[in-house]
């Protein structure tokens, strides 16, 4: 629901188990790390009030004494409100860390905004802050007025306006400082219906030319509208005012609503710090269309109008190019051939995307970390710059965990809603708008550049090992026999002999003596990929098998499945006094990527023919092959003993 | 719901807003038993409380509580 997608900042990754601890913990211990971005990264997470509240007293006992605060930027803010702020203000703390900045907050006293405005020897004035925020809301204005009467609407206008203004000029009047002014948030209440908008006079329609002038009075100076309007629209004005809470506290919005408007004070701050994100790398399969390249082919992935799926990903390409109108870099970081990766933006007649609007395009088979390493430093930015789109939580959490610098948002499982939660975000927000931002899109070629492979970054195995993989073997029985049937005729890419079978000449593989077949299922702690790769070895001669069929899903390369899988069919091979191993690649238009696969697994090269299919051969006794980091199961073999199944760690 | 459950799920209520694993919810607990119970936080022990099971109070209900007994009592009233 859109709702919990503000109320929670769904784009942010849930808050670990262990929160609290962590947070109480995060000044006791020296580590490599600086004590800024510890913070910084507790206070990446989707924090609830309370949170934010246990987050802020411990920033705030670090800045009393005077630890360093490295690398987050200080920031010295006043606020003045007609309500509570006592809640606000550890909000706005907490979540400024999330943009790299170390907060300080002056409060005004409950309601002596003007008078802490005007007297120099204010608290908030003689802070001589760097900001203040003129937190007022609707309460505040000389709304009161006869409905209908024209003048006097106007004149209610005028004097919300110069109480405002009023505040601004006492502020500025007494050191150099920005003023970040609210939108006012309309009651939803209406006296006569729909008559309220146009009536001069009512509230609804006072409130809404206040709004009108203040932003155009903001317009172009160096002081910056807060559009608590905006968001009150956004989630609602009957769920963003609380009657009950005003009532009890003062509170001038519903207190579930603070870690949101906490967010967007934090983006206003960051972008007046210059911290605002510029560029949005994106991926391809299932993001910017639906399906695979790859495996779907130009016809069968989906971008298209008048389908509903295509209509989705339409809307993502659609912001991504709206962005780059306003400046903002585009880049691609696609688990593709490039040659393939790039034909849905020469070739399809529905994609909104083209290749000159990608700044850089990366798509190979090298993990996604390292490619957008490769691609901040082409475009000469830092990680900090960085927003990475992608559908899966698997790619999501290893940039995470890899590159913490980099945003990345959570999406939800409906990618209609990609688009909308990108934006809600607010990576990008920014405070104006020039025109070098509109020209930035131009200095980065239309060639879509791409970038050489780079040495790997960061602790992938590590990663690796945090999916808590589990792999099972088991022979082809007449449960997986559609599915491996599937594979075997749509496998393309990952595929070494391209063979095609029958359902009927699978099962007759499963009955062969002379065949050892593998049907290979994976999970991970994201959920169950399914079934991800089938082995069909014929024997040969009395110790030859020949690897007449290996295929793999793509979408799970990168994770040591092949290794795993020719350990278990090693296993076999010795246990059945198989000596020698002979695999074959058959070289087709799409299986360029297994070139290398019997050379990675270290079988030695034994022929090569005109039309470049090549024989490797591995000796079964002297092969060693390392462990990876999944738990393997082995179910269902006739070697064993009994029919349980034995788990083994690798 | 059942009188031990609201107890458990107030106890871990009580734990996030204090943030204090150690505190203990019975009947007689009041603002004056526990440190930093003062105005604002009875704010957010209410609003936390609402929130976490999913119900409404009024200011003539909050302004009646005594202590966490009358808080549970007021939760099993309305709580499914």
């Amino acid at each position: 629901m859109s709702l919990d997608l503000f109320r929670s900042l769904s784009w942010l990754p849930a808050p670990p188990p262990d929160f609290s601890p962590r947070c109480r913990a995060v000044l006791d211990h020296n580590s490599e790390t600086a004590l800024g971005s510890r913070l910084q990264s507790l206070a990446a997470f989707a924090l609830d009030a309370n949170q934010l509240n246990h987050l802020a007293r411990v920033i705030s006992k670090a800045q009393k004494s005077h630890s360093s605060l490295q690398p987050l930027v200080p920031f010295r803010m006043g606020i003045l409100s007609n309500s509570t702020l006592d809640f606000i203000v550890p909000a706005l703390v907490a979540t400024a860390a999330r943009y790299g900045i170390a907060l300080e907050c002056i409060k005004a006293d409950y309601d002596q905004a003007v008078q802490e405005a005007l007297s120099p020897d204010s608290g908030i004035n003689r802070a001589k802050p760097d900001a203040v925020l003129v937190a007022m809301d609707y309460r505040a204005l000389p709304l009161r007025c006869n409905k209908g009467d024209a003048a006097e609407a106007e004149n209610a206008v005028a004097q919300s306006l110069a109480l405002i203004e009023t505040l601004r000029a006492g502020l500025k009047a007494n050191g150099k400082t920005a003023c970040i002014l609210q939108t006012i948030a309309s009651p939803p209440e209406r006296l006569f219906g729909s008559f309220d908008r146009a009536l001069p006079g009512t509230t609804a329609n006072i409130i809404n030319r206040v709004n009108l002038r203040l932003a155009e009075s903001v317009f172009g100076t160096e002081d910056v509208l807060l559009d608590v309007a905006g968001l009150a629209e956004t989630v609602g004005l009957a769920d963003w005012h609380s009657p009950t809470e005003w009532n009890l506290a003062k509170l001038p919005f519903s207190n579930s609503f603070l870690p949101l408007y906490a967010d967007h004070v934090a983006r206003l701050l960051a972008a007046l710090r210059g911290k605002s994100r510029r560029v949005l790398v994106l991926d391809l399969d299932n993001t910017v269309w639906g399906g695979v390249i790859g495996d779907d082919g130009l016809e069968g992935i989906q971008c298209a109008q008048g389908d509903a799926t295509g209509e989705a990903h339409r809307s993502v390409q659609r912001l991504a190019l709206e962005l780059r109108e306003r400046g903002i870099v585009l880049a691609v970081s696609s688990k593709n051939e490039d040659e393939i990766a790039r034909l849905p933006f020469r070739k399809h007649p529905e994609m909104l995307l083209k290749e000159e609007h990608i700044a850089v395009f990366q798509a190979n088979w090298n993990d996604k970390a390292t490619n957008i390493t490769a691609i901040a430093k082409e475009l000469s930015l830092g990680l900090d710059s960085i927003v990475f789109l992608d559908d899966s939580p698997v790619e999501r959490n290893l940039v995470r965990q890899l590159l913490p610098a980099v945003a990345v948002p959570e999406l939800p499982a409906d990618p209609a809603l990609y688009a909308r939660t990108l934006a809600a975000a607010g990576y990008f927000e920014s405070v104006a708008f020039s025109d070098e931002d509109v020209a930035r899109a131009s200095f980065y070629q239309a060639n879509a550049k791409r970038v050489g492979l780079q040495n790997q970054v960061g602790d992938l195995n590590a990663y690796l090992a945090s999916l808590q993989m589990e792999i099972t073997f088991q022979p082809f029985d007449e449960i997986g026999r559609a599915r491996i049937t599937q594979l075997i005729n749509k496998s393309n890419q990952y595929n070494l002999t391209t063979k095609r079978y029958t359902e009927s000449e699978v099962a007759a593989a499963q009955h062969d003596p002379q065949c050892f077949t593998l049907q290979v299922r994976l999970s991970d702690s994201f959920g169950d990929n399914g079934m991800i790769s089938v082995v069909i070895c014929r024997q040969q001669t009395r110790s030859e098998w020949g690897i007449d069929t290996w295929l793999m899903s793509c979408r799970v390369l990168g994770r040591g499945v092949e290794q795993v899988v020719l350990r278990e069919i090693l296993e076999h091979a010795r246990r059945s006094g198989i000596r020698k191993l002979i695999g074959t690649y058959r070289r087709t238009d799409r299986n360029k990527l297994v070139e290398d696969h019997y050379s990675k697994l270290g079988f030695t090269l034994t022929s090569t023919e005109a039309d470049a299919t090549a024989t490797w051969e591995l000796d079964v006794d002297s092969a060693a092959v390392e462990a990876a980091p999944m738990t393997v199961r082995s179910v269902g073999f006739m070697q064993e003993t009994s029919h349980i199944a034995h788990e083994r760690t690798s | 719901m059942e009188s031990g459950e609201i107890y458990k799920k107030l106890n871990t209520v009580f734990e996030d807003v204090f943030d204090d694993d150690s505190i203990v919810v019975r009947p007689e607990l009041s603002a004056d038993d526990v440190d930093g119970w003062d105005s604002l936080t009875h704010i957010r022990l209410i609003l936390t409380v609402e929130k976490a099971f999913q119900v409404k109070f009024s200011a003539s209900e909050i302004g009646k509580l005594k202590n966490v007994g009358g808080l549970a009592e007021l939760i099993r009233s309305k709580a499914n």
